[in-house]
């Protein structure tokens, strides 16, 4: 009891963290009280969580300034409102994410069983029915354009650290920065155009649709790429030189090496970034009910086309439209998040070790 | 095996600077030569110049002529990775490659040039280069293990080894103790004094002293003023050098005046 006594009677008194709690909770209290109140008086539709965790969040904030601003004076004040609106902003950008995998896995557990992964939308206008063929249409076309993009986006990558002085590199540098900036639709007509001149109009199939990923692609796999490389200290290239070992071999066996773990990581983001791309590949890889294993022939339905085709144009049964749709997605995230895994455990192994 | 070198008549540049100007001087077979002198006066650049690392700079150019042996290493048709393999050199940070195991490192020179190796071969190159750099005892247990693992002692002692695993004939070290604590900066003296019986060996150094217990032959730098040209003021035994040196701006550099 002394030291409550000690802390009261100087001058430097601050607020105790059980006080900040009560606090915070008590804001949320309030305002879940407000918004039950709400919703069962009919004046909103339904209870509002979102709207709580804000509301709740923004008195917190201004309580604890208040109280702060009495008790410990103006810096500490100021102090808690910066962290407070940092960690409430923390907290606004991870509800949409949170709540977006919850309405996922929660509607798209619906479908989530076996027909979906062994059947298509062959002759379903109702029930049943998959996305077997979506599946593979993904997994096909996004293979193809990361075998296509991750060996120029590395190699560009490379020229652009290593060997690039001068004009071609910065006219290069520049050609990279402005392919980041195309739309993904510009991406699937251009694609499509190129098809059309070959094949004529009216052309469909995966492997376009790989193409216009590509041009997706390989601008963020060059970036990292660049990044990583960059970040490999010169020190080690000139050791590898003077044990003459050329040019050519340092980058292969030292630099790429060195920088590996990251690389992977860019790739998988590059995967990640085009995996779910709608828009050029309703341009040119089409639509599909049917399941097509070829990438070169014929149309090719991948998930997120299939989503929104579930979506956008029910049949019969709008519900069993809806399910698959949000099954689709479902499968969708969870093929990203595997990525994801296999590219941690991947740079993991494959970091350099024992730094300090 | 190792060799002699004689500069003539060199100026370096970065691009339009000219960083050193007009150094000519010999070196003799198994000797080991100190360069001194004040920092930025271009001891660190003319070393690079003598195993072609000075040309992996953009820009960076090289006029006259450096003999090995009476061949001119700047030749039209000498190959610069070849220069290099004769050259050794060990940087002022240690820098082991960070993906490669303490043995790895000292057969980088070979694996990294792709060259065939058999394992008993690799194995006896290990240990004999490690005793080399007198770094057997340390590390003969682990040496499947990171390099960069080891202290920074340690990992200077690895570089060097990983250096006279190649064979070469000369060894350039640019500042190799200045990272390093009294113990270990003894440690690489002794090894410099063992390495002189095989290699011809050059190192770049602050420390009078060192200069003084390890090398044969000092050649001091010195610089008129910043953007000016480092030049070699006086290349003598190193006994000279210290004791009765025949330029003032030696004396006063060598008793602390300036610099
Ligand atoms: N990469 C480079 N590009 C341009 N100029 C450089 C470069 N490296 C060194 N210089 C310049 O060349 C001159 C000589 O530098 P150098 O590193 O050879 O000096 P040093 O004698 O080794 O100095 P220190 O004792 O500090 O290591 C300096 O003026 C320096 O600024
Ligand atoms: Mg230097």
């Amino acid at each position: 009891m002394s030291t409550e006594v000690e802390r009261v009677t100087t001058s430097k008194r601050t607020l105790e963290p059980k006080v900040l709690w009560l606090t915070a909770a008590a804001s949320f209290l309030v305002s879940l009280g407000v918004f039950v109140v709400l919703s069962m008086a009919g004046i909103t539709s339904g209870f509002d969580i979102v709207a709580t965790v804000l509301w709740s969040a923004f008195l917190y904030v201004a309580l604890s300034y208040v109280m702060s601003r009495i008790v410990e004076g103006k810096r500490k004040a100021t102090d808690r409102l910066v962290a407070g609106v940092v960690t409430s902003a923390f907290v606004i950008a991870l509800l949409p994410l949170i709540s977006l995998i919850y309405t996922t896995v929660a509607d798209g557990l619906n479908r989530l069983d076996g027909t979906f992964f062994s059947s298509s939308m062959r002759n379903i206008v109702g029930e049943g029915g998959g996305g077997l063929h979506a599946l593979i249409g993904t997994l096909e076309v996004t293979l193809a354009a990361s075998i296509i993009s991750i060996p120029i986006g590395i190699m560009t990558a490379i020229y652009l650290v290593e060997y690039g002085r001068g004009k071609l590199a910065q006219a290069v540098t520049f050609l990279i920065d402005v392919m980041t900036g195309i739309p993904s639709i510009v991406a699937g007509l251009f694609a499509f155009a190129l098809f059309a001149i070959f094949f004529g109009p009216g052309i469909r199939f995966g492997i376009g649709g790989a193409v216009a990923l590509s041009l997706l692609m390989i601008p963020v796999v060059v970036r990292s790429t660049e990044e990583m490389l960059k970040l490999v200290p010169n020190e080690l290239r000139e050791a590898s030189y003077a044990l003459g070992v050329p040019k050519w071999l340092t980058v292969v066996k030292v630099v790429l090496p060195t920088a590996i773990a990251g690389i992977i990581t860019g790739v998988m983001i590059a995967i990640s970034r085009i995996i779910g791309e709608t828009a050029p590949l309703l341009i040119i890889a089409g639509l599909s009910t049917n399941m097509n294993y070829d990438l070169f022939n014929d149309r090719m339905t991948t998930l997120p086309v299939f989503v929104y085709t579930q979506y956008a144009n029910p049949g019969r049964d709008a519900q069993a439209y809806l399910d698959r749709a949000w099954t689709g997605a479902l499968v969708l995230i969870l093929i990203v998040m595997a990525l994801n895994i296999i590219a941690r455990i991947l740079a993991k192994v494959l970091a350099p070790k024992g730094q300090r | 095996m190792s060799k002699r070198i004689e500069v003539k008549d060199l100026n370096v540049y970065y691009g339009k600077f000219k960083a050193v100007e007009d150094v000519s001087l010999t070196i003799e077979p198994r000797t080991v030569t100190a360069f001194i002198g004040p920092s930025g006066c271009g001891k660190s650049t003319f070393l690079r110049t003598l195993n072609r690392m000075h040309e992996v700079i953009p820009g960076a150019r090289v006029e006259g002529e450096v003999m090995i042996d009476g061949k001119n290493l700047y030749d039209a048709d000498v190959d610069p990775v070849m220069v290099r393999r004769q050259v050794g050199m060990v940087f002022q940070r240690p820098n082991p490659f960070p993906t490669m195991s303490i043995a790895d490192n000292v057969l980088a020179g070979v694996k990294l040039n792709n060259a065939k190796i058999s394992k008993s071969d690799a194995e006896h190159l290990v240990e004999k280069s490690l005793k080399g750099a007198n770094l057997w005892k340390e590390v003969k247990d682990r040496l499947n293990l990171p390099g960069s693992g080891l202290s920074g002692g340690q990992q200077q002692r690895l570089c060097i080894a990983r250096a006279i695993a190649v064979s070469p004939e000369v060894i350039l070290m640019d500042e190799p103790c200045s990272a390093l604590d009294p113990i270990s900066t003894l440690a690489i003296e002794d090894l410099i004094e063992e390495l002189k019986a095989k290699y011809t060996i050059v190192i770049v150094t602050h420390n009078m002293q060192q200069a003084s217990r390890v090398s044969d032959k000092t050649a001091f730098f010195n610089i008129a003023g910043t953007g000016e040209p480092g030049k070699l003021i006086e290349f003598d035994d190193t006994t000279t050098i210290f004791e009765n040196p025949h330029v003032q701006a030696t004396e006063d550099y060598i008793s602390g005046r300036f610099g």
